[in-house]
């Protein structure tokens, strides 16, 4: 087991269920003891303290909240922990590698898509999904793919650049390999 | 060599961010993300109805749920005369319900558990009874002869009204009126909006017994001005508190107030003498905090044949909700509405300005605003397409005869504000030219007899930002100068920090590009801290698009002061007298040998180690600016629609932005800021919207009801630039963060009621459903006030 997570059940265990779930998370097999009720947002953000996640609302429809789950973009405030057990998350802190930004974010910052940062990690998450499916997307596509996703900041126009950077650069890596 | 301002990301460089690589790597620090050793949550218990007495409030059964550590309500806020705190508008607001509910959503009790799960379960087991009181949801309702008082705690208090206000010259603007040709009149409803940034509030607060200091980490654009109130509330020495704002996900202006839950949070560290968070939900949110808008306005203007306008009169109605808690300067009771239209030349006006109690959130907040003046500039260039409308005059040629002309400067307006810097005219041409308006004209005709209805619609403005000056602009009596301290390292690398705090503005960015414009340290070698009240200088926070005015005019200033330090020490090391040296870009040199000089961070290092006899070592200031007056940036937003007849659904075929926001420090940021706020103007013209039923209930409680729009709907915007620099800001510049919010709704709005001209149909109040344009057409007839709540 790689971590234990303690916060959210502290509660004496005598009538609060726990379950073990192993969550492959940025390649990384974790392994903790979760109350059944506990979502997958705050599994990542106050179990495992990763914070790049973040909530900004309770009702699905902000997106703060993205992560790719087996390679899908879905609201992790809507999953229960357990559900993710025995699948693959991918959250913004497994975009970068420790030398090499992903090109989404090298995008993002290249083409100012981002202003209060809130909104941003779930924006590359669900960039990456459409990136993974389509290198070449349209601006409508692109518009369409972050439709799930709220920004409050940016006005989207610099958002949508960003991941049209992004294909590019992408584009010119895959032909390259 | 001077160096390359550019390259060294001076000002006007594009300089990308630097908080950037915290943010797209997931790490940035916000509110939520901080976890303290032994720390508690804490859950509120809201109120269900909007009125009601409260009976009582049993808590036994949330107290068993294993893990809860404290659960209080009112009488024990009271107990220790904290059940009521004072709001930045000098009413007061309840932090927990004792007597009475008066708004649905209102703070009723608090749990604080071992985890949040456990605070939501106990405040789940919280029984209160209410006795359901007769409920006002408008001011019409709250002026009724015998309404029920809302704020009967309030001694004194006989009805639900607010305040009474006044500003202008009533008979001179009743003359004018009898010396009208033509009287043109508009009523309409600015609808409630929410600021909604995408991170709610929160706090958590740690108190230290044995130091006797309280830390608090909060959700503020004004770190200080809360330091301010908890002292006050708190009665805790001001030097026994900390407040710390980290990364904001967002304000625009919903985070400047006091909200009970950061009070409630305090004393409940102080009671469990642990830390204690606080993390509002978002229909908490939406319910709770600080709405903005809602404003009746009517008006009417003298017209003269020939177009020009010979005096208004304007009278508001806002509903404040239950609490009177704007954060107004305390002079203007309907904040700085009374500076609409500031850009044209109108020797008359007369305003009157009502505010009521109803049974809502309370609020008024400055949603990206410099203090109401969204609700003025919208009413503004909605009269004005409709006085051209009744002229008969073209809408652009009417905005230009009326315009403060460029060597008309400085320009009194009726109501008392001075106008310093613009190119109205030629803004508008940019954008009639990027428009390409005599041909959107033409098509428009020709796409009439095809039986399309397109429309074009206007909006140009200047606005007060950068509240300041102090001898007018006050909150709670505070001044509203700001201020920035630099420290140069020995190395020539510096820190500095600000009376500001950026959520999203960039600041750590663009105030290094001042230094380096100032001092040629490369923007690169300067790091920019804010939000922290232990060691920030005292300022007054980030709103009204107050930073760059006033906040980086202290920048500048701070950094001059540096300058002429270090002059003396460039004297000294060159052995020359101070008159013999010049400046340029990062260096000191000998006027008659340029050659001979010594940079900056020469100068730096020689603070420390090498200062002439009789100067203090280092190299560090302080600057407190008070700005001389506000900045008047100008915008001219033009849009084009086509509207379907048969759904009423609209488009954006084309959006041009001119703005004059002075000197720009860093383009790419201001573009940014006129993007975003362009978004949020469509919102406002579009979609976004709260309302409430007649109990009270607030619809528009989550992002199914209260609609932001996405990238999907989001028009594209062209955007364009005129510079006139302010001439009392340092260095030029003027605010810019909210022009295209306050300017933009009205350019959309005019255009959908261009497209409808033909129609009979004068005005439609926001948003603009398709289902209210439909109607419109439908009927011929004006669409007023909120959206009705539909019960399907
Ligand atoms: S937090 Fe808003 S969709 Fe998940
Ligand atoms: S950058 Fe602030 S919400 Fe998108």
């Amino acid at each position: 087991m790689s971590s234990l997570y303690e916060e959210v059940s502290t509660a004496p265990a005598s009538d609060v269920p726990v379950r073990r779930v192993t969550i492959n998370i940025n390649g990384e097999n974790r392994t903790v003891d979760v109350e059944p009720r506990l979502l997958l947002a705050h599994l990542l953000r106050q179990g495992l303290k990763m914070t790049g996640t973040h909530t900004g609302c309770d009702t699905t429809n902000c997106g703060a909240c993205t992560v790719l789950f087996d390679g899908r973009p879905i609201k992790s405030c809507t999953m229960l922990a357990v559900q993710a057990d025995g699948h693959a998350v991918q959250t913004v802190e497994g975009l970068a590698t420790a030398s090499e930004l992903h090109p989404i974010q090298e995008g993002f910052k290249a083409e100012h898509g981002l202003q209060c940062g809130f909104c941003t990690p779930g924006m590359m998450l669900a960039a990456k999904a459409l990136l993974e499916e389509n290198l070449n997307p349209t601006e409508d596509e692109v518009r369409w793919a972050l439709s799930g996703n709220l920004c409050r900041c940016t006005g989207y126009q610099n958002i949508v650049k960003a991941v049209l950077w992004a294909a590019e650069k992408m584009r010119a890596q895959a032909g390259q390999e | 060599m001077a160096l390359d301002e550019v390259k060294i990301g001076g000002m006007g460089a594009s300089r990308l961010r630097v908080e950037d690589n915290r943010f797209i790597r997931g790490k940035g620090n916000y509110v939520d993300d901080i976890v303290l050793p032994g720390m508690l949550h804490m859950e509120i218990l809201r109120s269900p109805v909007a009125h009601a007495r409260i009976k009582s409030i049993d808590v036994s059964k949330a107290w068993e749920v294993p893990g809860v550590r404290l659960v209080l309500t009112g009488e024990m806020m009271a107990a220790r005369n904290l059940a009521w705190m004072p709001t930045l508008s000098y009413d007061t607001q309840a932090v927990l319900a004792t007597d009475k509910v008066r708004f649905q959503g209102q703070e009723v009790a608090a749990v604080i558990a071992d985890d949040p799960y456990i605070a939501r379960d106990a405040c789940s087991k919280i029984v209160v009874e209410y006795e359901q009181l007769p409920v006002i949801v408008n001011p019409t309702q709250s002026m009724a002869p015998g309404a029920p008082l809302i704020r009967d705690d309030k001694e004194g208090q006989q009805t639900n009204k607010v305040f009474d206000w006044e500003i202008g010259d009533k008979e001179a603007t009743d003359r004018a009126f009898e010396q009208a040709d033509v009287v043109s009149k508009l009523e309409l409803h600015y609808p409630r909006s929410h600021p909604s940034p995408m991170e709610t509030e929160g706090s958590i607060a740690d108190y230290d017994r044995a130091t006797g200091k309280l830390t608090v980490f909060m959700t503020t654009q004004a770190p200080h001005i809360i330091r301010a109130a908890v002292a006050l509330v708190a009665e805790l020495p001001e030097h026994m508190i900390r407040v710390v704002s980290p990364d904001l996900g967002g304000g625009f202006g919903n985070k400047v107030p006091v909200y009970p839950g950061y009070v409630i949070s305090i004393l409940a560290s102080i009671l469990t003498e642990r830390p204690v968070k606080w993390i509002s939900d978002k229909s908490s949110n939406l319910i709770s905090t600080h709405f903005a808008r809602d404003v009746y306005l009517k008006g009417e203007m003298a017209l003269r044949k020939d177009g020009k306008i010979l005096g208004f009169r304007m009278h508001t109605t806002s509903d404040h909700g239950a609490f009177f808690s704007d954060a107004q300067p305390s002079k203007f009771k309907i904040g700085l509405l009374h500076s609409a239209f500031a850009c044209y030349d109108i020797p008359n006006a007369h305003m009157v300005a009502e505010g009521f109690y109803t049974n809502k959130a309370p609020g008024g907040v400055a949603y990206r605003c410099s203090f109401r003046v969204t609700e003025g500039m919208f009413f503004q260039e909605r009269m004005v397409q409709a006085a051209a409308d009744d002229l008969g005059m073209d809408q652009a040629e009417f905005r230009r005869v009326n315009f403060v002309k460029d060597d008309d400067f400085p320009h009194r307006t009726p109501f008392g504000f001075l106008t310093d810097s613009g190119q109205y005219g030629k803004c508008l041409d940019v954008g009639l030219e990027a428009i390409d308006y005599k041909n959107f004209l033409k098509e428009k005709e020709e796409a009439a007899k095809r039986g399309k209805l397109l429309g074009i619609g206007i909006s140009t403005m200047t606005e007060p930002l950068g509240a300041g000056n102090s001898r007018e602009y006050d909150i709670l009596g505070i001044k509203m100068f700001d201020s920035a301290e630099l420290r140069v390292h020995m190395s020539g690398k510096a820190i500095l920090r600000t009376g500001a705090k950026t959520q999203g503005q960039g600041h750590e960015t663009t105030w290094a590009q001042i230094v380096a414009h100032e001092l040629g340290i490369p923007a690169d070698d300067i790091v920019v801290e804010e939000g922290d009240t232990d060691t920030a200088p005292f300022g007054m926070g980030t709103y009204a698009s107050r930073s760059t005015p006033v906040a980086g005019a202290a920048v500048a200033m701070v950094s001059r002061k540096i300058r002429a330090k270090a002059r003396k020490i460039a004297a000294h090391l060159l052995e020359v007298s101070e008159e013999d040296i010049e400046w340029e870009l990062g260096r000191f040199y000998v006027r008659s040998n340029q050659e001979r000089g010594v940079s900056i961070q020469e100068c730096a290092m020689a603070a420390y180690s090498n200062v002439p006899d009789g100067m203090e070592p280092g190299l560090e200031n302080t600057s407190y600016y008070d700005p001389p007056n506000l900045t008047w940036p100008f915008a001219c937003y033009i849009a084009t629609v086509e509207v379907d007849p048969e759904t009423g659904v609209w488009d954006v075929l084309k959006f041009v932005a001119v703005d004059d926001c002075g000197v720009r420090i860093n383009p790419m940021i201001v573009e940014g800021q006129i993007m975003g706020g362009l978004t949020e103007a469509y919102a406002a013209a579009a979609m976004q919207f709260i309302t409430f039923d007649e109990a009270g209930n607030c619809i528009g409680s989550n992002y199914m009801d209260y609609l932001l729009p996405t990238a999907w709907e989001t028009p594209g915007f062209e955007l364009y630039e005129v510079v006139t620099p302010c001439p009392h800001h340092p260095i030029g510049a003027k605010g810019i963060g909210e022009c295209a919010t306050v300017g933009g709704p009205a350019a959309f709005v005019n255009a959908v009621l261009d497209a409808l001209k033909g129609t009979g149909v004068r005005n439609i109040d926001m948003p603009l459903l398709p289902d209210r344009v439909y109607e419109a057409i439908k009927t011929g007839k004006d669409i007023s006030g909120a959206p009705p709540v539909k019960v399907d």
